[in-house]
């Protein structure tokens, strides 16, 4: 059996196995890119954007979560502070146009996302959980009390607005595609960051932080950067939700929400990059079909089972899930 | 009347004793949470909830059973702590040799759970307990009128506090306690059962937070979501003193409560936010907390 191994033929059977897989990947995302392009035909726009907003909040949580190892339980802080600022913006300035508005609440909640991280980097493991939770429960207390959200009731009739100044996003397919391209545009910005060096050290903190260290590694100016980048788009996906539903409330905020995006990364598949996706999908379907029925008071507690089967049953979520069958069976 | 910073003496005293009630609620309920980081690891995000179920266990078992305060005092405690018993049995402890992340996140879905079934019996208006009969009026000190139930609710929640630190430092089982959180393998090695005492503590930092919840039940407007804006507060305070110490964690507690009072009487707007801000604080220039050791 000791057939001589020429490292050529090694190195060809790699770089044809990589393009295999790179292929089935291709045709795997075509074919997912047609079914977002067709979907308002089938499925009304404005639930389609809802999923939109929350994957885009679940894969920018799962960059810090799943890939650099970081809990944290105050995302709703960004969420909020990108959909309130954008919301106010849009509603005082009418000369705004909307993706200038859009940008200015990314940029608020990018602001926000240093302050926080700088912070809870302090701390580490569960103490960073508490502190950020704690951090974001301070924001709340601000929001609640500012007189320019509304309080209670909500910042209602955001203008939605002209993209640029003369696409009307009043119209649900104009702003769908919208949604779609600045969701598309940062999913592949999260893929690109979580294959290169920088996202190689973030898996490597999440690994072994003391390795890390001891390999020479700024440990904490990666943990601020992936931070603050996660929050920017946590931002960002909160301003356009505000301006999708002409709506920023207080639940946005609320702590509810940092456990919902948890949920959506944890059901979907941590540490992938389509499993938060899947997740949000998943969750938004869930509330929104539990809303509709009999079931309509027991959402909490249902996602509260939920939370707890995931944790139990299958850590790896969704996609996590499906990879495992995918390498065991056909792989 | 005499005043102090343009404050009348009464007003300043009455905030300071709401102040140190409330401290010893947050010393209570960050004890709970300490004993069980001990020997778990884990941060008990149901800790809230049990805190809540003891005060509506209390508030339920006197309106069907009849039961009084001084016997939900010692069955509500019992009745969670076996409940918090099952929780770690069954749940928990099939997740032990996981991450720690994965317990603090069942332990979420579990509060979810507990809170969301509640609030569809209950809905989230108050229930009303009516205070003891021997509770009624108060005492006039002089310079501050003081209701006998609030100075009950502060000798009672220092007693405890006190009987814990002295259990596990003082004790034989406490010395078990805190082997098992320096080794608690090398303590299976000599004969002990660590999963009972594992079981066994979180049922008693469960218990403790439903003791807290029997002595808000008469003051506070019990609701089954009082628990969770609670529980933040206290993980603030639990970050403040870090959990490295029982004795720092009660005195953090009572002292993160009288500064949130001072503040309502000073400067009313920021009472909420006080305790959040000091924790920011705290994470700038001393970033392992008062009393912590690790950071």
């Amino acid at each position: 059996m000791n057939k001589p191994v020429n490292s050529a033929d090694i190195h060809k059977a790699i770089v044809q196995e990589q393009a295999a897989q790179d292929r089935k990947k291709l045709i795997l995302n075509g074919v997912l890119l047609l079914i977002l392009l067709a979907a308002p035909f089938v499925i009304y726009p404005v639930f389609l954007m809802k999923i939109l907003c929350f994957a885009l909040f679940a894969v920018a949580f799962n960059l810090l979560f799943g890939f650099t190892g970081l809990l944290s339980f105050g995302h709703a802080a960004f969420l909020a502070t990108g959909g309130y600022t954008t919301g106010y913006l849009l509603s005082n300035y009418s000369g705004l146009s909307t993706e200038m508005g859009i940008i200015a609440g990314t940029v608020a909640a990018t602001v926000l996302g240093v302050g926080f991280a700088l912070l809870s980097i302090r701390r580490q493991g569960i103490y960073f959980a508490m502190v950020t939770l704690a951090l974001a429960q301070l924001v709340y207390f601000f929001f609640v009390q500012s007189e320019f959200t509304g309080g209670e009731d909500g910042m209602h009739g955001i203008p939605r607005g002209e993209l640029l100044g003369f696409i009307d996003l009043a119209n649900n397919f104009n702003m769908y595609y919208f949604v779609l391209v600045v969701f598309i545009a940062c999913y592949l910005l999260v893929q690109r960051i979580v294959n290169s060096p920088f996202g190689q050290v973030l898996k490597a903190i999440k690994q072994n932080e003391p390795r890390a260290v001891s390999l020479g590694y700024n440990v904490d100016r990666y943990k601020v950067l992936a931070f603050v980048i996660s929050a920017a788009l946590a931002g960002l996906a909160g301003s356009m939700k505000s301006v999708v539903f002409q709506l920023a409330s207080l639940y946005d905020a609320h702590w509810h929400m940092s456990g919902e995006v948890i949920l959506m990364t944890l059901v979907g598949g941590m540490g992938t990059l389509l499993g938060p996706v899947v997740g949000a999908t998943f969750v938004v379907n869930i509330e929104y079909q539990l809303s509709q029925g009999a079931l309509r008071d027991w959402v909490d507690p249902i996602l509260g089972v939920i939370f707890v089967i995931t944790v139990l049953a299958f850590r790896s979520g969704i996609v996590g899930e499906i990879q495992k069958f995918v390498k065991k069976n056909l792989g | 009347m005499s005043m102090i910073f343009g404050v009348p003496l009464a007003v300043l005293s009455g905030q300071l004793l709401i102040g140190i009630i409330n401290g010893a609620f947050y010393a209570l309920l960050s004890l709970g949470l300490a004993v069980i980081f001990g020997l778990l690891k884990i941060i008990n995000f149901a800790h809230g909830a049990m805190y809540m179920l003891g005060a509506m266990t209390t508030v339920l078992m006197f309106d069907y059973l009849g039961v009084n305060y001084w016997v939900a005092l010692l069955l509500a405690p019992l009745l969670v702590g076996a409940f918090g018993v099952a929780i770690e049995y069954f749940l928990l402890r099939r997740i032990a040799g996981q991450d720690h992340i994965y317990s603090l996140l069942l332990t979420f879905g579990v509060a979810l759970i507990i809170s969301g079934v509640l609030v569809n019996w209950f809905g989230v208006s108050g229930l009303r307990y009516s205070m003891p009969e021997m509770f009624r009026g108060g005492v006039n000190l002089g310079f501050m009128f003081m209701p006998y139930y609030r100075a009950w609710v502060i000798v009672a929640a220092l007693i405890v506090c006190f009987a814990t630190w002295f259990v596990i430092e003082k004790t034989k089982l406490g010395s078990y306690l805190r082997a098992g959180t320096e080794d608690s393998q090398l303590m299976q090695g000599f004969g002990i059962n660590v999963p009972l005492l594992i079981s066994l503590t979180y049922g008693f930092g469960v218990a403790l937070a439903a003791f807290a919840g029997v002595l808000a039940a008469p003051i506070y407007s019990v609701t089954p979501v009082m628990g969770s804006a609670t529980l933040i507060t206290v993980f603030a305070v639990v970050v403040i003193g870090g959990m490295g110490s029982i004795g720092g964690a009660i005195i953090t507690g009572i002292l993160m409560g009288v500064i949130e009072g001072l503040t309502k009487t000073f400067y009313p707007p920021a009472s909420s936010a006080v305790i959040f801000l000091v924790m920011v604080l705290v994470l700038m220039f001393r970033p392992s907390g008062l009393f912590g050791k690790e950071a």
